[in-house]
């Protein structure tokens, strides 16, 4: 028995949160799948029935990082802003947050939290244990 | 039979080893007074006696064996650790490589004196060749009193520079969710690289929002010194901490100006207290006065 799984990798999930969309990033992330997950992502904004107030991307399991995720990742905040909905990325490792700076990706206009606790209060959900920024 | 041209006949140097080893004690109380023996043997002149003593005789052994400009003779290896340390006392005592040359140099004086003297009645030939061989000795003891202190300035300068680099970076907390680190000293790659680790470490560590750093101690801000802040900056920022940039001197400020560095993606302030209070403010955080408890902060 052969192993289809690098050749029909797994989707990535992307789970509904109250208004929040929450998509957990792990490892490598192959072309065809990181485009699957940028056309998930915008219809799912664009066909929800709860209006989405956010798109989190958690990194928190990426430990390694090129230029390939960092355009997926600035794709798909442009296109989640062209809908009205902001997308903050949660968890960056600092070994991988090096790299991207090193690579020259600092991926401007992107916001960024700790982790998706913070992401989330950064959007305002309820979901969250963190209490909202005065200054937010 | 192949004889490189400056290679004197054998005899002349084992005659010149003969005479080290005879006049051993005369030239051994001669070179007890050198400031480079007393440095290290500070106990007795004894000592310093039998300090010379040893090196006199590990050029007779290098002189018997012939190999008059081989630093890494055998015969050399008895003394060597001796030599670097009566090195290390001079260099500890302030002189520089050139002056220490110089005092080992100075060490064959006394030695020419005495083959002149012993040698008066013999031909002039033998004692000029016992004076040339002599010189190539001396000069090669010198060659091997500067191999062992560069060596161990070279230890020294990279058991400093580990240390520096140990030191210079410590990531401190000023507040609940406020990291700040205090540069100090020049900004290279490899120490702009161990500052934006330590504080993407802390910044997971103690949860934090905003990274302050503190420039106040970083002599000159070039147009690198910049580069390697707006990676800090921007690393710090992909953690999701703001970072903030403070200790901006008017001079650095002018500079960064006139260098055309654009540093207006990055959030400035003049002083740590002024970063600090804006962190502050930013999460709803008031500090006050309390009545009537006098001149507080601002």
């Amino acid at each position: 028995m052969t192993d289809h799984s690098a050749l029909h990798p797994e989707p990535v999930p992307v789970l509904a949160l109250g208004d929040i969309l929450l998509v957990t990033l792990r490892g490598d992330l192959y072309d065809g799948v990181a485009e699957q997950l940028q056309h998930d992502i915008t219809h799912r904004i664009a066909n929800s029935a709860v209006p989405v107030n956010g798109v989190v991307i958690d990194l928190s399991g990426v430990e390694i990082v090129d230029s390939f995720l960092g355009r997926i990742l600035a794709e798909i905040a442009a296109s989640a802003s062209l809908l009205a909905t902001r997308t903050v990325l949660a968890g960056m490792r600092p070994a991988v947050a090096i790299t991207l700076v090193e690579l020259g990706l600092t991926l401007p206009g992107l916001v960024t939290a700790l982790d998706v606790d913070r992401a989330l209060a950064l959007l305002g959900s309820a979901f969250t244990t963190t209490r909202p920024e005065a200054g937010a | 039979m192949y004889v490189v041209e400056h290679d004197t006949a054998p005899e002349v140097t084992q005659e010149l080893a003969a005479f080290l080893e005879r006049r051993r004690e005369q030239i051994a109380h001669r070179w007890a007074d050198a400031a480079l023996f007393r440095a290290v043997f500070t106990v007795s002149r004894d000592e310093a006696v039998e300090g010379s003593k040893a090196v006199v005789d590990a050029l007779a052994e290098v002189a018997r064996a012939g190999r008059l400009e081989d630093i890494d003779a055998p015969g050399f290896d008895p003394v060597r650790d001796q030599l670097g340390r009566m090195a290390l006392a001079r260099t500890q005592a302030g002189y520089n490589p050139p002056q220490i040359a110089r005092e080992v140099a100075g060490l064959r004086a006394p030695v020419t004196a005495l083959l002149r003297a012993e040698f008066e009645d013999s031909a002039d030939e033998i004692m000029h060749a016992c004076l040339l061989e002599l010189t190539v000795l001396m000069g090669t003891l010198r060659l091997v009193v500067m191999d062992t202190t560069i060596n161990s300035g070279e230890e020294l300068i990279a058991r400093q520079r580990q240390q520096l680099m140990e030191v210079a970076t410590p990531v401190i907390e000023l507040w609940d969710g406020v990291v700040a680190v205090p540069l100090i000293g020049t900004l290279d790659s490899s120490r702009s690289q161990i500052v934006m680790e330590s504080l993407l470490e802390a910044i997971v560590e103690r949860r934090a929002r905003y990274a302050i750093l503190d420039i106040t101690g970083v002599p000159t801000v070039d147009s690198l010194v910049a580069q390697h802040l707006m990676k800090t900056v921007a690393a710090a920022r992909l953690m999701g901490a703001e970072c903030i940039v403070s200790g901006i001197r008017p001079a650095i400020a002018q500079t960064i100006v006139h260098l055309g560095i654009d540093l207006g993606s990055i959030l400035t302030r003049a002083g740590l207290s002024d970063a600090l209070a804006y962190a502050l403010a930013q999460q709803g955080i008031a500090v006050s006065t309390r009545p009537g408890a006098g001149a507080g902060p601002r």
